[in-house]
Parts: structure tokens; sequence; C-alpha cells
């Protein structure tokens, strides 16, 4: 069987899964159920500086969207960092921690972007025996108006100021959970390692709306009559967190640095997916909230089973393993030729792929009397769509043409050798075959 | 107290709350919850095969993606507009023969998109609703005279209406409904459905219904064509076959169809009677109806028996499958030959069959069966004297339901083709309606 045990910026914890930085991780009571349950590590949620506790709304903070039998895709909240005395949660997290010495303790943080503030904590933090901070750059809502959370992961030079700072005055690992609310993640990450960062998390939360009641005419979650925008996670946010942990894992200035990923995981083959694209380990939040703590134990053999199938000893031995396959469009196989191919014994008749590509495609699938679907060779591009609309698994596949056939829609033979756009001769910079 | 046991032919077999719980709804509705789930099993297809399927060619993609996206009402409309009976459809129609059996999740998995029950969901939600979803056109000055106020009858009548005629439906029995109300199972209809539905479709107005109306004593076609613009025929299947066993008119022998009706009028099921002992003959949804009734009242054992094998019996083998979880035996290859008894049913003999060169012939051995009470479900058969002609034993119609006098249509059972569902009457009745209103109009 294989070994999940995994060591990441020298924490080692019985497996990859972390809970996140979040409402499951508030206390002691919860953080303690999540390691009978089988966690590896959890990152309490968010302290903030000493002094009065923070105040949250008393009305709803979650919205959701649904998708069929009410299954969740995603949540967003509007819940601020902690909203419990400071101490207290250090008291708990120096108990927890020391029942627990083999799993992985980080404490998030998030206090104002002065000097003083984070040399007022750290060494609070410090005591508690934890392995490590998390920075909370990320944080869309709320606190982001008092000049923290995403305000600060906003702006690289706030980044790469506060990390120096934690570098400073505490001794341990510090990670950057950085926030999606920005047009290019490379920057703020660039900006954590320049600042010393040991790793980066991500994602945060993706600012949102997730639904407007249409009677009350107001963004829900609704409190006495209005709303706010909320931070977005769970599974529909996992094509986009896993973009942007491939972006940083493949960047030549921050290849190689650790990455923990955030963003949807709610199965092991969400986790395999983000530790192909370069991460380390991942965090986990809206899967918790939604079925319980009892999912990492799926997590855990699923994870171990697919491992074992496929000869990997230790989690290391993927690791980053999809990130030399993710390039930019221009380097992408132009001589690469593929068309759809429906499988007729397969195929239930429902013409899905019809309605697509006839209105919205190539017009390369024909449709009989009888209702027998086929693709016109001469007019398929290979797009997908009809794969991607079949209700059928594995009924339409994508079939590589082989060099030498000729490809009937443009009447070219398909080549055997590699080319891409930068050698195309209609580009007009186009750079001369080597 | 009787009870199933108790010999003869005796009400109260069963106490009210069993027989309360024996006549409820065969398939609950869904809730709003249930019909959300089931709507989204619906792939959308293109061209979707469950709508070649159904007789009426109701858009089902749309509105189970009109429940999908939470409008009952508009998913309703969609349904009703090619099917103002949709409500009753819903209950009765064999959908695992029809939309059901042509979904192409019934293809992939063996389990097709509840379409019968969402659409029971859907009409349902806008019956609830005050008023009538449709509007008149405005006035012809048209008069058309509807003989039959059965499903076909009805659907002529309400897009008649729709299109601005004045319809005056004349009807024989006391009541409107043809066999929604009459001829099918109560668990099908509960809660007096087949009426309320009616009074629904008659929110549209421009609708007149006189009772107590039958061709051939009260009215004639040539003195309703005299006073009308056009006449359409829905007079439905007034007679029903014989058995040719001796013994046929030994007291307790009765007509499935009566059994039915009488026991649909009811107002105390507990005090109708039912045979301890009951056989019914013959291997359609009557049949089934009778029987698996006559076992829901009390009767101790009921047996279908049919002169051919259990593939060829005309009742869906959804109903078969019913009958036979319901208790009752489905005896198949047997024909009666005589009934015995002195002064009420005692027994049934019947012979064996074999189907010998495609044909069905006896094969001289004999079984006899207990019987205290026998229904005959063999078929109904067109009883009518009617000017028009008639082939193969009904009305002959081509295209949307001309028979072969101007001026005269017909539809639903009495009329040739078709298949003897209440679907496809409703669809026969709303085609002659579009028919008679281009006839009419026509030059305008």
């Amino acid at each position: 069987m294989a070994d999940l045990t995994t060591t990441f910026l020298g924490i080692t914890s019985p497996n990859p899964f972390w809970l996140a930085s979040a409402p499951p991780t508030d206390k002691e009571y919860n953080v303690r159920r999540a390691f009978e349950a089988g966690w590896g590590g959890v990152v309490w949620k968010t302290l903030g500086s000493e002094g009065p506790p923070i105040v949250n709304v008393n009305g709803p903070r979650y919205g959701v969207v649904y998708g069929a039998d009410r299954r969740v895709l995603g949540i967003n909240n509007i819940e601020l960092i902690t909203d419990r005395d400071l101490y207290t949660n250090l008291e708990e997290i120096t108990r927890v921690k020391k029942d627990y010495p083999d799993r992985a303790m980080i404490v998030s943080l998030m206090v104002p972007c002065e000097e003083e503030a984070w040399k007022a904590i750290l060494p609070l933090v410090e005591e508690t025996g934890a392995d490590g901070i998390e920075l909370n750059f990320g944080c869309p809502h709320g606190m982001a108006e008092r000049g923290m959370g995403s305000a600060v992961g906003q702006v690289p030079e706030y980044i790469t100021m506060v990390t120096a700072w934690c570098k400073q005055y505490y001794s341990k690992p510090v990670i950057v959970k950085l926030t999606p609310n920005i047009t290019d993640i490379r920057n703020p990450a660039r900006a954590a390692f320049k600042g010393n960062a040991d790793a980066v998390s991500l994602i945060n939360t993706i600012n949102s709306i997730t639904s407007v009641n249409l009677d009350a005419m107001s963004p829900e979650p609704m409190i006495d009559g209005k709303g706010t925008h909320g931070g977005y996670c769970g599974p529909a946010v996992k094509p986009i967190a896993m973009n942007m942990v491939a972006e940083i894992a493949r960047d030549p200035e921050t290849r190689g640095k650790p990455i923990s990923g955030i963003g949807g995981v709610t199965t092991w083959r969400d986790a395999a997916e983000f530790m192909a694209l370069g991460a380390g380990n991942v965090q986990v939040c809206t899967a918790a909230m939604t079925y319980g703590f009892r999912i990492v134990q799926e997590m855990i053999s699923g994870l171990s089973d697919w491992m074992d199938q496929k000869g990997y000893q230790r989690t290391s031995d993927f690791i980053g393993k999809a990130v030399p396959n993710v390039t930019d469009w221009q380097y992408l196989n132009l001589n690469y030729v593929a068309k759809a191919k429906i499988d007729q014994d397969a195929c239930i008749k429902c013409g899905r792929c019809y309605a697509a590509c006839e209105d919205t495609s190539h017009q390369a699938i024909s449709m009989s009397a009888d209702r027998v679907f086929t693709v016109m060779d001469d007019e398929c591009v290979a797009c997908n769509l009809c794969v991607d609309v079949c209700p059928v698994q594995d009924c339409i596949t994508m079939v590589p043409m082989q060099p030498g056939q000729v490809d009937p829609r443009t009447g070219k033979v398909v080549q055997k050798e590699y080319a891409n756009w930068t050698t195309h001769p209609n580009n007009p910079g186009a750079v001369a075959a080597e | 107290m009787p009870t199933s046991l108790t010999p003869g032919i005796a009400p109260g077999r069963l106490p009210a709350d069993q027989v309360a719980a024996n006549f409820a709804d065969l398939q609950p509705p869904l809730d709003g919850h249930e019909a959300a789930v089931a709507a989204d099993r619906c792939y959308f297809c293109h061209d979707a095969p469950c709508v070649t399927a159904c007789p009426t060619s109701i858009d089902i993609p749309m509105f189970i993606r009109q429940i999908a996206t939470g409008t009952p009402e508009a998913a309703a409309k969609t349904i009703l507009e090619q099917n103002i009976l949709g409500g009753m459809c819903a209950r009765v129609c064999p959908t695992e023969d029809l939309c059901e059996q042509a979904c192409v999740r019934e293809t992939a998995e063996g389990k097709p998109v509840e379409i019968g029950r969402l659409q029971r969901f859907a009409t349902d939600t806008i019956m609830a609703k005050q008023g009538h979803p449709f509007t008149r056109a405005a006035p012809t000055g048209k008069r058309i005279a509807v003989v039959g106020a059965g499903p076909a009858g009805l659907s002529c009548a309400h897009r008649l209406a729709m299109l601005g005629h004045d319809v005056t439906i004349y009807e024989g029995r006391a009541k409107p409904g043809g066999l929604n109300e009459f001829g099918i199972a109560a668990y099908k209809s509960t809660n007096d459905f087949a009426a309320r539905e009616v009074d629904w479709l008659l929110g549209i107005g421009g609708i007149r219904i006189e009772v107590g109306q039958t061709l051939g004593r009260e009215i004639s076609v040539e003195g309703l064509k005299a006073d009308h613009d056009a006449v359409f025929l829905a007079i439905g299947l007034g007679g029903v076959n014989a058995l040719s066993a001796v013994g046929e008119d030994i007291q307790g022998v009765a007509d499935a169809v009566d059994f039915i009706g009488v026991l649909r009028q009811a107002d105390d099921l507990t005090e109708l009677p039912v045979g301890r002992n009951v056989v019914v003959i013959g291997g359609g949804m009557t049949a089934v109806d009778a029987a698996v009734q006559s076992k829901l009242l009390g009767a101790d054992s009921v047996t279908i028996a049919y002169r051919r094998g259990q593939d060829q019996m005309s009742a869906s083998r959804y109903e078969q499958i019913l009958a036979q979880s319901k208790g009752v035996r489905i005896l198949t290859n047997v024909q009666p030959v005589s009934i015995h008894g002195a002064d009420a049913v005692s027994e049934i003999v019947f012979e064996q069959t074999a189907t010998v060169d495609g044909k069905l012939t006896g094969t001289g051995e004999q079984i006899t069966l207990p019987a205290d009470q026998i229904f005959k479900a063999i078929g109904q058969t067109f009883i009518g004297d009617v000017p028009v002609a008639v082939e193969h034993g009904k009305i002959a119609v081509t295209g949307p339901g001309r028979t072969s006098v101007a001026g005269v249509w017909a539809g639903g059972d009495c009329a040739s083709g078709g298949d003897d569902l209440t679907v496809t009457a409703v669809a026969e009745g709303r085609d002659a309606a579009l028919d008679i209103h281009a006839t009419l109009m026509g030059g305008n």
C-alpha cells in the first residue's frame, strides 16, 4: 500500500489532506474531531490582533450555487476571521498540537500592515508549538475594506514587506495565502518568494454574488434586505484554482517553489490533480462543510488505491508530474489531427451531439431518419464539444489520425513532425524552422 | 361481518380503512423536490423520441425543462396546448409503451425519465390555481354539435371553443367524462379527478353540455346537422362482446365495463358487492382494471383467464405486473366452454388452447375453476345507427376524422384507426376540431 506520508516545508503529516483556514478550524472542538477523523493537518482559522474580538453579522453568512438534486457546487461566505479571543485560540492551539504531534498545525494570521502588529503577534504564535504560519492575504470580503486580507494580496509590494517581517520575527515556515482576485497570479507569488516566503497557498475565495433574491431584489445571502459580495469556493472554483497553481508551478521565477493547493478539492482525484500540477499538498474546506469530516477517509483510500495502481510509492513520486505538460497555446502541435468517432453500439440516440454541432459548431454530424448520428470527417475540426455534451461515457471519442493519412477536411497529409504556431506560415511573426 | 372467504357475492369483505388504502393513488404525486430531481434526468434530446412516441406530440423535453427551472405552470401550458386532458393522460397513459419506452434513458439504463409523473406534477399545479389558462378567440358565430362527452368529444369541444366557436356537447349518460368517468380503475382517478378535470376544461367558456341525449333516441345526426354548422361524433363503443359459452345468462355473470362503471360511481366502496372467487375473461386493460379492483374490494381469489399467451395480452406489461403484484392470477391459453350454477354461478369450465398453424384451437383438455362472479372483458363493439359509412365495425374516417358525409367528423374509439387509448382520442378530437375550423372558416 502506498505511503501517503507527506512532508511539506519540513512538516510531516500522515497524509497530504489538510483542512484550510476556515470555519471548520475555528476552535479546539472542531480540530480535535478533524484529527480523529484522520485529517493530516489543519490551518487554524485566521487570528487577528489582540483587542476587542471581531464582530460577525447575525444573519446568514453563506450563499450557495446548486447543481442537480441540490448538490452543492459552490458556496460563498461573508464570515470574517475568528471572532473569538486571541488568547483562547492560542491556548487551544497549544493543547491540540501537544495532543496530536504527528499532525500539521499551521496558524493563519491577519493583522494590520504595520510592523509592530506582526512583531506583537508572532512570538505568541511561536509559543504555541504550531508548525508554521499562513498569512491570510486573500479574504475578499469585510476585512479587505479595512486594508487587510485581499487588499494586501492585491499589492505585491505589501506582500513582500509583510512576508519579510514574518520571516524576521518568526522562526518556522511562513506560507503566504494568495487571493485569486487579481489579473496575473504570478506577480503576488513572485512577491511572496521575494520576501522569503517558504511557500504560497492558493486560492483563497473568489469575489462573488451567488444569487439574487428576485422577490426582495437583493443579493444572497441577504441581511435585512441587503447583500454584499462574498468569497466563492467549492467544486465550481477548482478549474480556476488549478490554472493558478499551474501558472506558478511553471513560471521560471517560481518553478519548484512549494505550493499548497486549495480550491474545490472534494475527492481524492481532485487532490491528485492539484498535486500533479505542482501542489505539495492540498487544503480542503467546502467538501468538509458539505459532508462532514469523514470524507477524508475516501480521500485516503482513493489516493492510496490510485497510487498503488500507478506504482507510486510516495506522494513525491507524482507531485508536479503534469507541470512539464502545461504549456502555452503557441507551443501546441498544429500537426496533430483528430476526428470524433461515435460508437454506435453505445449511442442511446439522444441527439445532443447533433444539436450542439449543428447549432453551435461545425455542422459535422449527420442525422438519419432512424436517428443514427455519424461524424462527417470532412467537416469535423475535433473541437470535442460532442464528447463534452454526450451523456454516455466513452460513446464519442477523439481518434488521432496517423501520419501519412489525408485529412478529408483540409485535403492535407497528416505530418509526423511536431510544428507549432511560432513557425506557422500564417504567423506574421513566425521564426524560421530550425 | 363478511370476509374474503365468505361464499357468494357480498359487500364489505374488507374494513373501510383497508378499502380506502387500497383505492388510494396508485402512484403518489411527486412533491416539488422529487419533481426537480426527476426532471433533471431529462437529457433534452434533439428531436426527442418521446415526443414522436406521444400520440398528442407534447413537447416533453420542453415541459420537463420548465419544471426543472421552477415554472411548473409554464410546463403545464406546454402540455395542455397539445393535450387538454393532460392531467388524466398523466394518470392513465400506458407511458411504458409510449413516451417512457422511447426515452433514451430507458435505452441507456432501463430507467426512463418519469414523464407521466412529471406531467401530473405540472398539470396538478396549474389545475390547483383559480381560472383557466387559455382564452377564446373572437366569436365566429359558428355552432358545432359534439356527440359524446368522453375524451375525444371534450378535446374537440375545447379546441373549437378556443377557436371562437360555440359548442354543444350531447351526452347520453347523466354525467360527462366518458371512460375517464366510468371506465378506468378508481386508483388512477382519485378524488373525483375525472369530474374535476371536466369542470376545469369547461372553464374555457362557450361549451354547453346536454346530458341524457343519446344518438338514435333523443337526437339524430340529421337533426344535429340541420341545427349546427358541423357535427363531431365521439360516441365510443357502446356494446360488449358476448362469450360463446353455455351458461352466460346465469346470475353472477356480468360485463366488466358495467362493474367498473358502478364501482366508479359508488359513494361507499364497502357497500359494493364482490365475489369470493372472481374470474375475469379477457386480456386487455379492462380485464386488469376489473380484476385488480375485485381483489382490492376483498375477493379471495381473482383470476384473469386469457385465451392466448401472456405476451399477446393487450394490457401492457406494466399492467400485467400490477395485477400480479396485487395477487391476481393470470391464467393463459384457456377459452371458456361453459358456466355452471343453480341459482347463481358456481364454476366455470375452460378448455386449454394452442396455436396450430397460426390458428387458435382447443386441445380438448379442460380446467374447472370455482367462480361466484364472472366478468366478461373480451372487447367492446361499436353500436350506433349512423348515416355515415362504417368499416370493420367502426365509423370510417380519413385524415383528421372526416366521415363519408360532408359536415360530419368522428374521432375516439368509435372511429376507424387509432388504438382505443385516451391519449389517442384526445389527439383525434383536437385534430378534427382544427379541420372543422379550417373547413368552416376556409376562404377567410
